[in-house]
């Protein structure tokens, strides 16, 4: 039994909401002792490291679960080139991310579960971060034919949506619901009335009305909100809402919660930080799904996400293509990279909402894990699976052609500075990322 | 925007929108534009200013109109005026927007006057000479998308202060499609840069975005509210495609709500000046009783059109920049 102990760090459990410090032992991809010490006490001697065993100096940076990332899309030929999906799995890890769930709006669509099978032994092959496909609720996520949602469960689907693409008939998504419930599989949906949804639009606010770009009322999400929520209450399926933009929806997955239907949603670290403000002097990289909203719809989320309403925070994570981003803002395709700054700017909402760094974790770590059902994850406690990080929370550092891992340049963090970065990151126990800046 | 057309000594670079403009440049392109009227009027209507330099008409969107008058600005310069029609060019061929920019800045182009369908199509282009380091490369918006339209702002405000003289009394209405508009959105910013203190705007609520009044306008779907006692009423044109679908019921129904006839005017000012950005629908925004009418100055407004523009390319140019107090 190989060992690796990380001494000297910070303990950060955002299941318990504990923070200790000490040492952490792993072995055999699981969590195996926690010896909790002063910062300056010596490595006790019954972790002193035998022969081939590892031991980390944390030198006092926290040590947390690894990332659970709840919605990023994976764009571009991932099937056919390898490199090009490692690429987006080494920009996961580097951002402390362990496991992705990926939308179904890949290239093809996740839609058989051949190809549910062939992504997943892909990443397999990578060894860096875990995926877990969004199987397509419908056929070619074209709204009218269900997909084989039993078939793709067994080739590794853990929930059925439909990417950014709207069901418009009624009748076929209050069905689709109903046939996920019959397996008891989660129903996860974006929220976007297709009609109010004006492409290459931005909020409907004073910011579009200058700029002149297509308004997007906050109606388009609150509609289908609404409507989602009152099938999913008849259909009995489990819905999860993936990113949420607006202060009324707050308010609407608020009454649906209290009034005991089974939901849970999300927001994406970028409305958790900018507004349709941020848009600036048209900036194709603030040209987003759901669009920047205004500050006041942003502290509601924020509000929301540390009082339990909205249950987690997600990358939205879209690699674009610089061709495609280099039009003008409605022209431009939309979406953000967002792995590597995922964790920066889940730090500086936490802060902002004056939380603790495991509260603020928990949304990117325990609370994810139990959506998923598994409780070996988000936490750190003897035997739980060692997918861990290792990050200095106040380190300040600049996205940019030297720090930047993955495909994404298109973020709109670009050259600024962020505080907070991953140091290690480990799945199972082995090492998937390092940062070749920073000696540990 | 305010840095990428402005030099840091406040010298005009770009002209992407009259937004973030102050009012002593805006006087002083006015200023400008009224020794530029002089040399239209002449039998010889042509200055040296501009020789050996080359304006690019590049038209992303089908104009006539405008791109006449901005060669015409650039002829009566003695500019070399080049027109590309790219609507039915390169890019229907698949070039990119910023391919095209980079090949016609091979040509050893002075100055682009753009007009684009998408908003924004102009400020990118500016940031990309300015990644590009093409610094001795102009970008004049000539219309993009529903943003912005400043020499068509710049030529209204000119028209206004011909007949009125001082912006600091007026009291001006904005009528019409403003959510399509980029006419509207630099006619806001300019009013509110000269200090008009009363600006209204009316239109039916389908046609006027959110957030109107957070430009500093007031905002209101009665036409007769907007047009009591006002000194300037500024009509929008009704684009064709608005005319069916869900933004309005018929035209005939437009005209009798939003319509200009002489009957609604004359809650206005008895010398209130009516204008319009052309081309009219008569019957529709106005009744042609009131566009051929005495109050009407639609066709001042593309005579002063020429002189403005001509005051904006020799600025850009960087002439007459120095006369500035």
């Amino acid at each position: 039994m190989r060992r690796q102990i990380i001494h000297r760090a910070r303990l950060v459990d955002p299941l318990s909401g504990k923070t200790t410090t000490g040492s952490l032992v792993i072995a055999d991809g699981r969590i195996v002792q926690i010896v909790e010490a002063p910062l300056d006490a010596p490595l006790p001697a019954n972790l002193a490291g035998l022969a081939g065993e590892t031991v980390v100096d944390a030198g006092g940076k926290v040590l947390a679960p690894a990332l659970i990332d709840t919605y990023a899309r994976l764009t571009g030929p991932i099937f056919e080139q390898q490199a090009r999906l490692e690429a987006e799995l080494r920009g996961a890890t580097a951002g402390g991310i362990a496991h992705l769930v990926v939308a179904p709006d890949t290239d093809p669509p996740l839609d058989e579960a051949g190809l549910v099978e062939m992504l997943l032994e892909r990443a397999r092959r990578a060894q860096l971060a875990q995926l877990w496909p969004l199987g397509a609720l419908t056929v070619g996520l074209k709204g009218v034919q269900l997909a084989e949602m039993a078939r793709l469960a067994a080739a590794g689907c853990f929930a059925f949506a439909q990417g950014d693409k709207a069901v418009r008939d009624s009748l076929a998504l209050f069905r689709a619901m109903q046939y996920a419930a019959s397996f008891d599989f989660p129903v996860w949906f974006t929220a976007a009335d297709p009609d109010l949804t004006l492409p290459g639009g931005a909020h409907d606010g004073v910011i579009a009305a200058r700029l002149g770009l297509p308004p997007i009322p906050v109606a388009a999400e609150t509609v289908a909100v609404s409507r989602l929520i009152e099938l999913a209450r008849e259909a009995g399926v489990r819905l999860h809402l993936v990113h949420l933009s607006s202060r009324r929806s707050v308010e609407l997955v608020r009454r649906a919660k209290a009034e005991g239907v089974l939901i849970t949603a999300s927001v994406s670290v970028l409305h958790l930080t900018m507004t349709d403000r941020d848009i600036g002097e048209f900036d194709a990289n603030t040209h987003l799904l759901p669009p920047l909203r205004s500050s006041e719809d942003r502290e509601a989320l924020a509000a929301a996400v540390a009082d339990g309403t909205i249950d987690l925070i997600t990358s939205n994570h879209t690699t674009v293509g610089s061709d495609a981003k280099a039009l003008p803002f409605s022209e431009s395709a939309p979406g953000a990279a967002g792995l590597v700054t995922l964790l920066p700017l889940a730090l500086r909402w936490g802060e902002a909402q004056g939380l603790t760094l495991a509260q603020t974790l928990a949304p990117l770590t325990s609370r994810p894990a139990q959506l998923l059902g598994r409780s070996d994850l988000g936490c750190l406690s003897v035997g739980a699976t060692a997918d861990l990080i290792l990050f200095d929370p106040d380190q300040p550092w600049v996205l940019d052609e030297t720090t930047l891992v993955g495909p994404g340049r298109n973020t709109p963090w670009w050259g600024a500075t962020l505080t907070g970065r991953v140091v290690q990151t480990w799945r199972n126990g082995e090492v998937v990322y390092r940062d070749s800046a920073i000696k540990t | 925007m305010t840095r990428l057309q402005l030099t840091p000594d406040g010298r005009l670079h770009h002209l992407l929108t009259l937004e973030g403009l102050p009012e002593s440049l805006l006087m002083h392109i006015f200023q400008l534009a009224d020794s530029f009227l002089e040399v239209s009027a002449r039998s010889v209507k042509k200055v040296p200013l501009l020789r050996g330099k080359s304006v690019f008409n590049l038209f992303f969107e089908n104009s006539t109109r405008t791109r006449t008058t901005f060669e015409i600005a650039a002829a009566r310069l003695s500019a070399d005026v080049i027109n590309l029609n790219i609507a039915t060019s390169s890019t229907a061929k698949g070039e990119s927007l910023l391919d095209t920019i980079d090949n016609i800045c091979a040509m050893m182009a002075d100055m682009l006057v753009i007009r684009h369908a998408s908003s924004g199509a102009p400020v990118r282009i500016a940031q990309h000479l300015a990644e590009r380091g093409l610094n001795h490369v102009h970008v004049l918006n000539a219309g993009d998308g529903r943003h912005a339209h400043p020499t068509q702002g710049l030529l209204d405000m000119y028209t206004i202060r011909h007949y009125k003289r001082d912006f600091s009394q007026l009291a001006v209405a904005v009528v019409g499609d403003v959510l399509h508009s980029r006419v509207a959105r630099s006619e806001i910013a300019a009013l509110t840069a000269l200090g008009v203190p009363d600006i209204r705007v009316a239109g039916p609520k389908t046609l006027l975005p959110q957030g109107l009044d957070a430009l500093g306008v007031t905002v209101t779907c009665d036409l007769n509210e907007a047009l009591d006692g006002v000194d300037v009423v500024m009509m929008l044109r009704l684009q064709n495609e608005r005319m069916h679908g869900s933004f309005i019921s018929t035209t005939a129904e437009y005209h009798e709500c939003w319509g200009l006839t002489p009957e609604r005017l004359k809650r206005a000012k008895p010398d209130a000046i009516v204008m319009h950005p052309g081309p009219m629908n008569r019957g529709v925004e106005i009744a042609s009783s009131v566009a051929d009418g005495p109050q009407s100055v639609i066709l001042p407004q593309v005579t002063f059109g020429i002189a403005v523009r001509m005051a904006v390319f020799t600025l850009l140019a960087g002439i007459g920049q120095g006369e500035r107090s």
